[in-house]
């Protein structure tokens, strides 16, 4: 199939607030597609309808599935690894027995996830509540990348990490681009133009530019659409 | 609401107010609806059994407005309802005060009691605020049955002594007709403050309290301050409430006034009617109330035991047909019966408002 | 002292059956969000179930032979109910909290009416083997042979509890579960399934609390009414320790337990305060949330 995700006239209501007023761009397969946008303009949230982590009206198509109304357990199911904006990695358990949840079928590769990221080996019985911001956030990842996934929901993988281990990560994110599609969610525009080809920015819960992530080196256009917060 | 029919439900309201009121004076007799021993509309048994049902039809309507309008479940009515029984029966029957100052001293013990306990279990929210009001009513109810200073009669209970009421009050059969209309006023007077706090401002913060605390909170408004009044209100309500039943019923007993099962069938009949509403909780506690009543009848009724024990068994026990009434509705009608009603109505923004109580985690 | 002794001793008996009563609750609330009025249901339907396998089975088995099969099979019902009542009344209520807490007091109510219609409201007698009834002899303490029983399933079940959540699959899901439900599901794993197991456990316990309330601290008489007093201690344990953790309800269990034998003999004995012990457990839940309102061991909401 040509695109990986396809939205339609997506809404979302949350507490009386309309969040999504009609969002509608297609992901296509293979390659990272950045959505971008200032703070609060419901990018979390798109990421979030896909999953069917909340209520939302309109069409969704996920690897050539309509999976609108499904339940989540459903649409992950078909093949997509999660990355949220909160790292949310249970705490209570070790490091491994997170690993272990993420596990789906017989396909899990911990030789890989673990030449990515040794420290995750190493720390394996360590209380996922005890590592640091950056250990939880490779432990979030690793999550996901643990089984071959035809598509990746990241979001905001460098948010609140130094900037050497955000350089790490972005490697890590281009090996993985390799072989799924990236749906990627991150105000860092350098991580942006390293790792996208095409970009879809949200303002107030609509879609106001579709493009390639070359428009990003108009300082108007990025001005405009992102504000001063778009860092080069 | 539309003009015709806001104007046909006040009409409907006062026709039924006023059937209430010359009830007592119908002596016909009606077979197979009545509650009471004799089928005669005004005979003892039937006024008795209304008057339990206007009375928990006030005390429901004071717990909607905590419950269904503000959205705070509280699993504790029965300790302010008991509070109104005990203390009232206490003045009256161990101290001999007169009427006056036994009211006063019951609501004044009741407003201390809801003040304080109120202020500490809306410190927390949710399933634990629930539990915590559960606690305290559970503490009272064990505090009844130790008997302390031999002032409640345990287990075996308090009965009113009559002494010091006024005529009008006491006595069995001839002021049977004067505790009906007592209870149909206190159901009124329920009524009426309930709908006086709920249309006017403070009401409208109830509401907002219920949707969405966090954003009053950031808007600079206390909701702690208005939960708290809400559960006063609610909890005096109930202590009118236990003032009337034992001015009715005459003993007080723990395991019938004081045990969770009374919070429980509030609960029940309030969202039977209709949480929201008002007018709801006094149709789900009146239904309520009277259909226990009359199934505890027809239970004992010779032809029942010529039914085969798995249909005998279930049919005869009013708590099993309640609860799954009950079961019922709650899949099938969240709304209640004023949810049923208003949805024929096509009336939306209010079938929105009942359902919107269920919708609150 | 040797009545301190053994009032310790009858009260961590009794913290024991709170434990197995409060923790399924607990990992209920815990995971699904769930206030389950109806386990004070399955703990009485574990009773009654253990009455009808003591009675009605040939006596020729033995009166031990038959308390033993009395307790499994109470343990058995309470779980089966548990798991019936998850799949047909909770989960098709699923996102809608306060129907599900509605609708299990309508169960409850409900099925307690048809209790006591079909068994009458009377207390009713399960035979026991004798040496249930009698005290063992241990340092000059005369110490109930019944307390045994109880602390001895308190400790089976804490263990296996805390061993299944260690180590097995479904173990890790529900703790993972009652962390973040959420993210669980967006791992792929299809959260119901663990929220029915988790209903059949703490009924299964709920059955056990039921049967074993009824052998140590009931005098073996059964009756329809005393799953739900037995709820109110229940739910004070949960909130005490904390909703959600079993280590939370262990803790408060034992303390409530300790805490309601201690006040009842030493303060109850005085009259007009017979009721302490019981009092005495209410005054602590709101010593704890005054203190410590997500309870002992409970996350920040």
């Amino acid at each position: 199939m040509t695109n990986a995700i396809e939205i339609s006239d997506l809404h979302v209501s949350i507490a009386g607030s309309h969040v999504l007023q009609g969002v509608s761009f297609a992901v296509p397969t293979g390659g990272v597609t950045a959505l971008l946008g200032r703070n609060g303009v419901g990018k979390t949230t798109t990421l979030r309808a896909i999953l069917g982590l909340v209520a939302s009206s309109g069409r969704i198509q996920v690897l050539g599935d309509e999976v609108a109304g499904w339940p989540t357990h459903r649409i992950v199911r078909l093949g997509i690894g999660y990355v949220p904006a909160d790292r949310d990695v249970f705490s209570s358990l070790s490091v491994e027995q997170n690993l272990r949840l993420a596990e789906s079928g017989s396909g899990a590769n911990y030789d890989e996830v673990f030449s990515l990221f040794p420290e995750l080996k190493q720390r394996g019985r360590q209380r996922a509540g005890t590592l640091s911001g950056g250990q939880q956030q490779m432990l979030s990842i690793a999550r996901a990348l643990l089984n071959s996934r035809p598509l990746l929901l990241i979001d905001e993988p460098s948010k609140g990490l130094a900037p050497k281990i955000v350089s790490e990560f972005a490697g890590v994110l281009e090996r993985a681009a390799q072989h799924s599609t990236v749906l990627l969610v991150e105000q860092n525009l350098s991580v942006v133009k390293r790792l996208a080809q095409s970009i879809v920015v949200l303002d107030h819960g609509e879609v106001v530019h579709l493009g390639e992530v070359s428009d990003l080196d108009d300082p108007t256009l990025v001005r405009q659409l992102l504000g001063v917060a778009g860092a080069a | 609401m539309r003009r015709p029919s806001l104007r046909a439900g006040r009409l409907t309201v006062a026709v039924l107010l006023g059937l209430f009121i010359v009830l007592p004076f119908i002596g016909l007799h009606v077979p197979w609806v009545l509650p009471g021993t004799l089928d005669i509309v005004n005979s003892t048994g039937t006024l008795e059994v209304l008057a339990l049902c206007f009375m928990f039809a006030g005390i429901a309507v004071g717990y909607d407005m905590m419950f269904g309008y503000t959205g705070l479940m509280s699993l504790g009515p029965v300790l302010y309802f008991a509070v109104g029984t005990y203390v009232f029966d206490i003045a009256l029957t161990h101290w001999a005060w007169p009427l006056v100052p036994s009211l006063l001293l019951t609501f004044g013990v009741s407003l201390v009691l809801a003040v304080v306990l109120g202020a500490i279990a809306l410190r927390v929210h949710g399933i634990a605020f629930a539990m915590v009001t559960l606690a305290f009513a559970q503490a009272f109810y064990f505090l009844v049955e130790s008997n302390p200073h031999n002032l409640t009669g345990g287990d075996t209970g308090l009965s009113l002594t009559y002494t010091r009421l006024p005529s009008f009050l006491s006595g069995a059969v001839s002021n049977t007709r004067n505790l009906y209309w007592i209870a149909l006023a206190f159901l009124v007077v329920a009524y009426l403050i309930v709908w006086l706090v709920t249309e006017s401002v403070t009401g409208h913060v109830f509401v907002a309290v219920r949707e969405n605390e966090l954003r009053l909170d950031v808007l600079g408004v206390r909701p702690y301050r208005f939960k708290l009044v809400s559960f006063v209100v609610s909890s005096l309500i109930a202590t009118g409430g236990g003032i009337v039943y034992i001015l009715v019923i005459g003993t007080a007993v723990p395991s019938v006034v004081a045990s969770t099962t009374v919070t429980l069938s509030i609960l029940i009949m309030v969202v039977l009617g209709g949480a929201g509403t008002r007018w709801g909780a006094v149709i789900g506690a009146i239904v309520y109330v009277y259909l226990q009543q009359y199934l505890d009848k027809v239970g004992a009724e010779p032809s029942f035991t010529r039914l085969p024990a798995v249909l005998r068994v279930p049919l005869s026990e009013p708590q099993f047909l309640l609860g799954a009434i009950f079961v019922l509705f709650v899949f099938f009608a969240p709304g209640g019966i004023a949810g049923l009603v208003l949805r024929r109505r096509l009336n939306r923004a209010s079938a929105a408002t009942l359902l919107s109580v269920f919708k609150k985690s | 002292m040797n009545i301190f002794l053994v009032l310790t001793f009858s009260g961590v008996a009794l913290g024991a059956i709170y434990f197995l009563a409060a923790s399924g609750l607990s990992l209920i609330y815990g995971l699904m969000d769930v206030l389950n009025f109806a386990h004070g249901l399955f703990m009485t339907l574990g009773a009654y179930s253990g009455y009808e396998i003591a009675t009605r089975l040939p006596t020729s088995l033995g009166a031990p032979t038959l308390v033993i099969l009395a307790i499994i099979g109470a343990t058995l019902f309470g779980g089966l109910a548990a798991g019936v009542t998850e799949l047909i009344l909770i989960r098709p209520l699923y996102g809608k909290p306060i129907s599900q807490i509605l609708i299990t007091i309508g169960l409850d109510l409900a099925v307690v009416g048809l209790l006591m219609g079909g068994f009458g409201s009377t207390a009713l007698q399960i035979p026991v083997p004798l040496w249930l009834i009698e005290p063992t002899h241990l340092g000059g303490l005369y110490l109930p042979n019944a307390n045994f029983l109880a602390i001895g399933a308190g400790v089976i079940v804490l263990i296996g509890l805390e061993l299944f959540l260690a180590l097995t699959r479904y173990g890790i899901i529900i703790r993972a579960g009652v962390e973040n439900r959420e993210m669980v599901r967006a791992l792929g794993i299809d959260v119901g399934r663990a929220f029915t197991l988790v209903f059949v456990i703490g009924g299964a316990m709920a059955g056990l609390a039921g049967i074993l309330y009824t052998i140590v601290f009931s005098g073996d008489l059964v009756s329809p009414n005393q799953g739900d007093s037995l709820l109110i201690f229940a739910f004070i344990v949960v909130v005490i320790g904390g909703l959600g953790s079993i280590r939370g309800s262990a803790v408060a269990a034992l303390t409530v337990g300790l805490l309601q034998q201690y006040t009842s003999f030493y303060i109850g004995g005085h009259s007009g305060w017979a009721q302490i012990g019981d009092l005495s457990t209410v005054l602590l839940l709101a010593v704890v949330l005054e203190l410590r309102p997500r309870g002992l061991f409970g996350r920040v909401a």
